[in-house]
């Protein structure tokens, strides 16, 4: 091919194309793992009503497609799949793309905002201690990462909603707007912003430990490398060293571990979002399977899938951007 | 212009003065070799000098360190950072991790520019463009923009130097700066520090464990044992006729160049014969991933080997040699060919039969503590082969006791763990355990690469002794032209996969064929100079 292609590009849609028969392959595995749990939609709306006769019951069955076999279920999904259709949801009464569409944004921003501030503050602190290794401040950063780490988050949220919403009032305790205030522009940022303060914090904060704890590692490891002591040797010192030759050369282990995470972060968020009441796609997974809401469920793991493919093919970018030893191929 | 006086620097551990009454002085356009053997702190001195000491674990504890009558010592690290890449730099031994992997080689020296320079942008890359030519590096322009691993290690070595000299130091320290190279390089590499700094009149402490490379290149050269030095001179009067016990030592221990005698044909009977070896290692990838070229590491390789004899197998990183040393041996499938050991096939050998012909050929590695399992008692590391083969165990470990004498081992050894022992007892270790299966042949893939001098020696005796006693044939890979000179009866020399020359050692150093041959032997360090015979006390 002498098509003018730039590497990334190709390299980019080559990954993607990888990445079809795994998310296929998750669908059939979670098709099959869900039905294997007792009790189906049909159950679920009719333990809602107080119960029905069974007549009522089989015919709803029908209605759904819920009386055939399994793999003639599975079949059905996947033939609607493969057509990029999600299906119905009927506890929202809804596409099941629209219910996903409506709350992905809430989702990403919680997930985008925590793994920000978890990862720039983790590194920089980590930087830090490992800078003034074995001395006080090192102790101070790391035993304060060892409390975050050993915090669960529910526990952290209902700390954090007890301190600043309850005695303190400074923060909403829950929601992602505040109800009936129809505000616009900067003042609706705000107002989503200020939402979102203690679900970030409560979200980021193990994550936070965590890059903290390899950053510290990782500079120090860097600090005893053969170029680092070139660059000392050529006068290089103080910031300099720090940014240009150590820090970005002990961020790789940690970008790779920032990819890993990503998926960590998508489950850690049902929990937090549940707490909030934030109308996010983690919320939505937990009621889902409360309503044994299949092709909801469904629609989630797909979209979580493809997220993860996508965090993961970037992750490999900004490492081979990073280090230019990695080529991209 | 250089001098330390009464330096001493202190640290934890074995002892607890590093270095004592340092006195050391470098003239302008003077090149001081200070030698040494691992431990002797010949890279303490260099970074003491720098002043880049891990403080506060290891510091200088007194003395003083004058460069043009200034004193070092008495600088605040800011000062002393100013200092640092501008009057004095440093060359580092492994090109590799001395250089940032994240940076092109441009951004690295034009950092030297930016720290000590007011030039603009356009005028360091001129300055750097400038350097890299001087410096001999082909297509100057497209280096800058490379990054470390595009470039090869000789290459590398070069763009240090170039960032040492980028600025016109006083003095340049160079901390065993061609080791990690293949001869040739390194006869290059010398040769371009010493022609730059000839032009710059830069004054080089050069630090080394290699006498070839001091005769090589040394106007004055200074022996430090254990912190202290013991002996200071002119080159071709140490050289001559070294005054301190220690410096004869270490010069007695340089192999000479002169090869044993051409033995008339051997009859004894062929142990080893390899025929038609091919090793080609596949391309990876295809579908839908990225696709690697193949490598041919040995093609079409034959050699004899008969009993008692040793021979060398020799060529620089990359020729091949360690691929015929795991091919021979099995450790590695080759492609086709067989290797016959008395007339047995082992290539074509089935698992079982593989087992029984392990027994006759034996290998010796390398790097003695990577080779050797660390949680294992030397008397089970060396009873553990002939275990493996049916041998009882208490029969296996009072055997293995007699092989910790044969290699010159205390017996108190057996019950002690790898990691205390010293390199060269190490290595004899992994003899023993060699021996232990009473093998017909030893292959041996650089065992003295990994030692100093002096023990090298040692080890090198201790396997033509044991050779010559148990008839024992010696497959010897080496990239050390003087140790091949010393051991083996015959040699190939290897180049990219190929045997380029072969033929009794004698023969093949005093007239080679080949020219790649003849330009290996014109890179031996200190070639000219014949060491002279010491009286050992």
């Amino acid at each position: 091919m002498s098509l003018l292609v730039p590497p990334l590009l190709t390299y980019t849609v080559r990954r993607m194309v990888q990445a079809i028969p795994i998310i296929i392959l998750i669908m059939i595995g979670s098709f099959l793992l869900i039905k294997l749990a007792p009790g189906d939609t049909v159950d679920a709306l009719v333990g809602d009503m107080g119960g029905a006769d069974p007549a009522f019951v089989a015919r709803l069955r029908a209605e759904y497609g819920l009386d055939q076999s399994v793999f003639v279920q599975l079949w059905r999904y996947m033939l609607k799949l493969v057509q990029l259709d999600f299906g119905w949801s009927y506890v929202y009464e809804q596409p099941v793309i629209e219910v996903l569409m409506s709350r992905l944004g809430n989702t990403l921003l919680l997930m985008v905002s925590s793994l920000v501030v978890a990862f720039t503050f983790g590194v920089a602190l980590g930087a830090i201690a490992a800078r003034r290794a074995y001395s006080w401040t090192d102790n101070m950063i790391s035993t304060l990462g060892l409390v975050f780490y050993a915090m669960p988050s529910f526990f952290l949220s209902l700390l954090l909603i007890l301190i600043f919403s309850v005695k303190l009032g400074w923060l909403p305790v829950g929601g992602i707007r505040t109800i009936g205030a129809f505000k616009t522009g900067w003042a609706d940022v705000a107002d989503v912003a200020r939402h979102l303060v203690m679900p970030t914090a409560a979200l980021s904060l193990i994550y936070l430990a965590f890059y903290m704890r390899l950053m510290r590692t990782s500079v120090l490891e860097v600090m005893d490398l053969d170029f680092v002591r070139t660059a000392r040797a050529k006068g290089a010192g103080g910031a300099r060293l720090m940014f240009h030759h150590v820090m970005r050369n002990a961020l790789l282990p940690v970008v790779t571990l920032l990819g890993l995470q990503f998926s960590t972060v998508l489950g850690g968020s049902v929990v937090v979002e549940t707490i909030f009441s934030l109308p996010g796609i983690g919320q939505l997974a937990y009621t889902s399977v409360v309503k044994r809401d299949l092709n909801t469920l469904m629609g989630i793991i797909a979209l979580s899938s493809i997220i993860v493919v996508i965090v993961n093919v970037l992750t490999d970018l900004i490492y081979a951007w990073l280090d230019p030893r990695i080529e991209l191929k | 212009m250089f001098a330390t006086s009464r330096l001493r620097c202190r640290r934890g551990g074995d002892r607890p003065h590093a270095l004592w009454d340092f006195n050391l002085t470098v003239g302008e356009g003077e090149i001081v070799c200070l030698v040494g053997e691992s431990g002797s702190g010949k890279s303490l001195a260099a970074n003491a000098v720098m002043r880049l000491l891990p403080e506060p674990h290891v510091r200088v504890s007194q003395g003083a360190i004058n460069l043009d009558g200034q004193d070092l010592l008495s600088l605040s690290e800011t000062e002393m950072r100013s200092i640092r890449g501008d009057r004095m730099a440093m060359i580092f031994q492994e090109p590799m991790t001395a250089l940032n992997p994240q940076k092109t080689v441009g951004w690295q020296i034009d950092e030297v520019l930016r720290l000590h320079t007011n030039l603009n942008k356009a005028g360091r890359k001129a300055r750097a463009l400038e350097i890299l030519g001087d410096v001999h590096i082909p297509a100057p322009a497209s280096t800058y923009n490379a990054y470390p691993h595009q470039i090869s290690g000789g290459q590398r070595q070069r763009v240090m130097i170039a960032m040492a000299l980028v600025l016109k130091p006083r003095l340049i320290i160079a901390d065993e700066p061609t080791t990690a190279l293949d001869v040739t390089t390194q006869k290059q590499i010398l040769k371009l520090i010493k022609d730059l700094q000839q032009a710059q009149g830069t004054g080089i402490l050069f630090i080394t464990h290699d006498f070839g490379v001091v005769a090589e290149i040394a106007d004055r050269i200074a022996v430090l044992r254990l912190g202290e030095l013991v002996e200071q001179g002119p080159a071709a009067q140490i050289l001559r006729s070294p005054q301190h016990s220690y410096t004869r030592k270490l010069i007695a221990a340089v192999p000479a160049l002169t090869p044993p005698p051409e033995k008339p044909a051997s009859s004894e009977p062929l142990v080893l014969e390899a025929r038609g070896l091919r090793k080609t290692f596949a391309a990876r990838g295809g579908f839908l991933s990225g696709k690697r070229n193949p490598v041919i590491a040995v093609k079409d390789l034959s050699f004899q080997l008969r009993r008692g004899e040793t021979l060398g197998v020799v060529g620089e990183s990359g020729s091949g040699k360690t691929t015929v040393s795991r091919i021979v041996t099995r450790l590695l499938e080759s492609d086709s060919g067989e290797v016959r050991i008395d007339g047995r096939d082992l290539i074509s050998a089935s698992k079982t039969e593989l087992r029984a012909l392990r027994k006759d050929i034996q290998m010796v590695f390398q790097d003695p503590m990577a080779s050797l399992n660390p949680r294992r008692r030397v008397v089970e590391l060396i009873a553990q082969g002939p275990i493996v083969q049916g041998v009882a165990k208490d029969v296996a470990h009072a055997r293995a006791r007699e092989l910790l004498s044969l290699v010159e081992l205390p017996p108190a050894a057996a019950e002690r763990y790898p990691h205390e022992f010293s390199g060269g007892q190490r290595q004899r270790i992994g003899i023993a355990r060699a021996l232990a299966m009473e093998p017909r042949v030893i292959v041996a893939d650089e065992p003295v690469s990994a030692l100093d001098v002096s023990v090298q020696a040692q080890v090198l005796k201790l396997l033509a002794d044991l050779r010559d006693r148990l008839h024992l044939s010696l497959l010897f890979v080496t990239h050390d032209l003087r140790v091949a000179a010393q051991l083996c009866d015959k040699v190939i020399v290897m180049s990219k996969g190929e045997i380029v020359e072969a033929g009794p050692t004698a023969r093949v150093f005093a007239n080679p064929e080949h020219p790649y041959t003849r330009s290996l032997l014109d890179s031996i360090p200190g070639r000219d100079w014949e060491p002279p015979v010491c009286n050992v006390a």
